[in-house]
């Protein structure tokens, strides 16, 4: 137990502070109850993905600024095929949507790999092509979702034998998040992809060396967040119903959300658990916020300076790291 | 061994123009620009004139500048991607106050802001390290929401476009818009500092190469904060001229500006990763841009296929660069 507190350490002090935060939540408001954390939970799904998607490119000692922009164009890909369609057609969307994902993603790390333009800059290029694109899609937000996939996320998981005390504290769409997340990420970080992966973030040189074949698993770890992020991209049409072109704030919130979670901007290091309860938290700062009665706008500018100032910390314990 | 050294290899033709683009990156540049003029001179014969001439440039003006504090910022390996939250609060701010305030200190009270949002730059990129785009991305979610509470105090006092702004940001005198009147000084003031003089020296030497720049004394944060705060006072006026220009202010007068700001820089032959570039390529740069927009609204095409193009532009052109300069 005290060798995984230790391996654990970092995550275990942010679920501490989830935890903290909750008996905060619930002395400011003590109506708080089962209902406002299955909103939590589905106000949490979106930037879950994207700050999975950022994970991934983050442990392969990369970044990726596109992931917002990706999330607006699978979205409104999404919600326009959608609108207007029968029940099933969904069926055949939701896969459509997750492969361009994956294959976007792929390009992104194609270009880096063959152009050999900085991960930065190129996908910064790609954050100006895919914001284009979902322009192209739908110029104004609109577009429908289809009805089982809104009620995937809504709601509790009726567990027979459960109270229902108990059973109103399990969302639905913490178990989409859950389900998801690990479907991709546990065969990930068992196979050998996943180890080269850690690798080629932790040494590109010394992963060569080794045998890694850096670009390939560089383009992977690029496809991976694709997908991540056109599933970020679905849960924004999940929980809207609609697709709305222009990019959420979800790229500076992947960034911090990574940081916060312990994963080391240079590479190589930390899992996806940390920064999924980072997300947790920074969510819930922002309810604390918004039941504390303080006009919206001010929280907007209280939560981006919280996110630079964890970014700045990421910075400066990187910087300290390599000295 | 020596023997084949001494016969000299003919250069192919290919590598002779690349060398020749990359010695002298502005002949390309003015050559596109021409081509493009030409371009929109078949295509609706008859539309360059001296008064498209004059709107190109009033509407080149902002732009360029803003070009300019990406140039400035990406020869030291950095971006700075606040420009157009940094430009539309002065603007807005200035619209605002200028209603009950003396034009004099609605002008301090518009610039507050821009100094404010450069200081934190320069400290989270210069102190703490943060990657420049990161900083100056989440200092421009803090401005917008700082923008989106103070529009709200002064919703019943209204809005107003001070003459003065108008009349240089839209003004014609001769057929020459008002706004070289500021362009030319601050683009003459920013090629001398770049060129000329020490601080100008160092920017090109953190971009070049940040260790031994701080090996040899420089304090790399002092030179990082002047930079970004430069910066954002030089959004803050890109700003004010811009609302001369538009005459409406908005929340988001100035961001879809941003994007093209970069592209205009990277075309103009500044390097993304620092070291390398001006800003007389810059201004060609914006140029070529706002007659590229005029061409692309000719055509009908979309925004979203524009901001397309402008991201392509910025991959393919970075991407070139690179093997350029890989093959010297």
């Amino acid at each position: 137990m005290s060798h995984f507190l230790r391996r654990q350490g970092w995550v275990s002090g942010l679920f501490a502070l989830f935890v903290a935060l909750f008996i905060i939540t619930k002395l400011i408001q003590p109506a708080y109850g089962s209902g406002d954390f299955g909103s939590l939970a589905r106000a949490v799904l979106p930037y879950a993905f994207a700050v999975a998607a950022q994970t991934v490119v983050v442990i392969a000692g990369g970044i990726d600024l596109s992931v917002a922009a990706m999330m607006a164009l699978t979205s409104v890909t999404a919600a326009s095929m959608m609108a207007g369609a029968s029940e099933e057609y969904a069926l055949f969307v939701v896969p459509f949507v997750l492969a361009m994902g994956f294959v976007l993603g792929a390009v992104n790390g194609m270009l880096i790999v063959v152009t050999r333009v900085p991960d930065i800059v190129v996908t910064l290029a790609t954050l100006f092509v895919l914001q284009g694109a979902a322009l192209l899609v739908l110029d104004a937000p609109g577009g429908g979702a289809a009805e089982w996939l809104k009620g995937l996320i809504s709601g509790t998981v009726p567990i027979p034998g459960l109270p229902d005390s108990i059973d109103a504290w399990l969302p639905k769409a913490l178990l989409v998040l859950i389900v998801c997340l690990c479907i991709i990420w546990i065969p990930l970080r068992r196979s050998r992809l996943g180890l080269s992966i850690y690798a080629i973030g932790s040494s590109e040189l010394a992963a060569f060396r080794s045998g890694v074949p850096v670009k390939r698993t560089r383009i992977i770890a690029y496809a991976l967040s694709g997908l991540f992020a056109a599933m970020g991209g679905l849960a924004l049409t999940m929980s809207t119903g609609i697709g709305a072109p222009i990019p959420g704030p979800y790229l500076l919130a992947s960034v911090a959300a990574v940081v916060l979670g312990g994963v080391a901007l240079g590479g190589g290091k930390g899992g996806l658990l940390g920064p999924i309860v980072a997300v947790f938290v920074l969510r819930l700062v922002r309810t604390d916020l918004t039941l504390l009665a303080i006009d919206p706008n001010v929280t907007a500018i209280i939560e981006g300076a919280i996110m630079v100032a964890v970014v700045m910390f990421g910075a400066f314990i990187t910087m300290r790291g390599r000295q | 061994m020596s023997t084949t050294a001494i016969t000299p290899t003919p250069v192919p033709f290919g590598r002779r123009v690349k060398r020749f683009m990359a010695d002298r990156p502005l002949i390309p540049l003015i050559i596109l620009l021409v081509i493009l003029v030409v371009i929109l001179q078949i295509l609706r014969p008859g539309i360059v004139n001296e008064r498209w001439i004059a709107n190109t440039i009033k509407f080149a003006i902002p732009l360029a500048i803003l070009a300019g504090c990406q140039t400035m910022t990406m020869l030291t390996g950095g971006i700075d991607l606040s420009v157009g939250t940094v430009a539309t609060m002065s603007a807005f701010i200035m619209a605002t106050q200028v209603v009950n305030q003396d034009p004099a200190v609605a002008f301090l009270l518009a610039m507050m802001p821009a100094v404010l949002i450069g200081i934190v730059n320069g400290i989270g990129v210069g102190v703490f390290r943060v990657h420049p785009l990161i900083m100056t991305l989440g200092t421009s979610l803090i401005g917008t929401g700082c923008l989106q509470v103070y529009q709200r105090t002064v919703i019943a006092s209204g809005a107003k476009i001070p003459d003065f702004l108008a009349w240089l940001g839209t003004g014609l005198t001769w057929g020459i818009p008002n706004a070289l009147l500021l362009f030319v000084p601050l683009a003459a003031l920013i090629v001398f500092t770049l060129a000329r003089t020490g601080f100008g020296r160092l920017l090109y030497a953190v971009g070049d190469n940040e260790r031994a720049t701080r090996l040899s004394g420089v304090q790399y944060w002092q030179v990082i904060t002047a930079l970004y705060v430069i910066s954002s006072v030089l959004a803050g006026i890109t700003g004010l001229l811009y609302i001369g220009l538009i005459k409406a202010p908005s929340l988001s007068l100035a961001e879809p500006l941003v994007l093209p700001s970069v592209a205009a820089a990277v075309i103009g032959g500044t390097s993304i990763f620092g070291g390398r570039g001006g800003y007389t390529g810059t201004i060609i740069g914006a140029l070529i841009l706002t007659v590229l927009t005029t061409l692309l609204t000719i055509l009908q095409m979309p925004e979203g296929a524009r901001r397309i193009l402008f991201g392509l532009i910025v991959l393919f052109v970075t991407a070139a660069y690179l093997r350029i300069v890989e093959e010297r």
